[in-house]
């Protein structure tokens, strides 16, 4: 059994409300260390065995089609050991 | 005139729009997502609410509806559509519009009585305003911020698809004050306020919101 993982993300130029409320959140409880924060979604997709190329290409159209929205965002996939 | 009004799972505005779509002088049919037909409607609405429970994003899994598909044939053969917020969202979604719906900048679901200019009338769904009259509708959503790179706003500003902005104060972070938009040939049509629910003055702020009802029927005789 193997783990595909999908990090979606909004594109740097898309305004991230969530990410901003949690970055000016942080220094109110102590913590400084934020310049600016960025809120994603993160899908744990699991599959029988190794992933094949022909799956991850398949994971990718996923990603393309369904799990994000590429006007507003970008993804990433990778397999998780 | 058959205007269908589509009923998502999660879908709460249908009730309101199938009455405006009657008090507007059409006959209201009920459309299912899972319908496999559009019982020959002549016109389609996409109603508010939160389909599939806004779950990945508001219009993200009711756009692959069954009922969707058709709407989306139907759409680019030149049937008109009209998405109202949470049908605006499954409209972008579906690439019919384009652009997309994202959180408001606040972070607040805002829920109050917002004036709007109307920019475009030669819509199907427009006409019965004049250019530049402000109306006064209900605007209710978590993700009204309509959002789309430089080249998409220069694109719908060029080509007057910018069919209704947000007067006064940005509400919700839009880019330009974008309220409403169309596609090129003007037969579908997104908006973010509900003029389902400003059909008369006894359930609602002004009875302004009706002309988007009476514009298809101008629309479908002439």
């Amino acid at each position: 059994m193997a783990t595909i993982v999908v990090e979606v993300m909004l594109k740097p130029e898309i305004l991230d409300p969530q990410g901003n409320a949690v970055a000016s959140a942080l220094p109110r409880l102590g913590f400084t260390f934020a310049t600016s924060v960025r809120q994603g979604k993160r899908f744990e997709i699991e599959i029988d065995g190794e992933p094949t190329a022909a799956q991850l290409l398949e994971v990718e159209k996923a990603a393309e089609v369904l799990l994000s929205n590429p006007v507003i965002e970008t993804y990433v996939v990778r397999v998780e050991k | 005139m058959r205007i269908g009004v589509i009923t998502f799972p999660g879908t709460l505005d249908d009730r309101d729009a199938a009455r405006a779509v009657v008090h507007g002088g059409a006959e209201a049919i009920s459309l299912w997502h899972a319908d496999a037909d559009l019982k020959n409607v002549d016109a389609v609405i996409l109603p508010g609410g939160f389909s599939y429970g806004d779950y990945l994003r508001c219009g993200a899994i009711s756009r692959f509806a069954p009922v969707m598909k058709l709407v989306i044939e139907a759409a680019n053969k030149g049937m008109p559509v009209l998405g109202i917020c949470n049908g605006f969202q499954v409209l972008c979604e579906s690439h019919l519009l384009p652009g997309a719906l994202t959180r408001n900048s606040d972070l607040h679901f805002l829920c109050r009585d917002q004036e709007i200019e109307i920019i475009n009338n030669s819509t199907a769904w427009t006409s019965s305003f004049t250019q530049g009259e402000k109306i006064t509708i209900p605007l209710k959503n978590g993700e009204g911020s309509f959002q789309c790179d430089e080249a998409t706003l220069a694109m719908l500003e060029g080509e007057g698809r910018v069919i209704a902005r947000y007067v006064g104060e940005n509400p919700n972070g839009s880019r330009n004050l974008i309220a409403g938009i169309s596609n090129a040939q003007g037969n579908v049509v997104g908006l973010m306020p509900h003029p389902e629910h400003a059909i008369d003055a006894l359930t609602g702020p002004s009875d302004q919101g009706l002309g988007f009802f009476t514009s298809i029927l101008n629309a479908m005789v002439n």
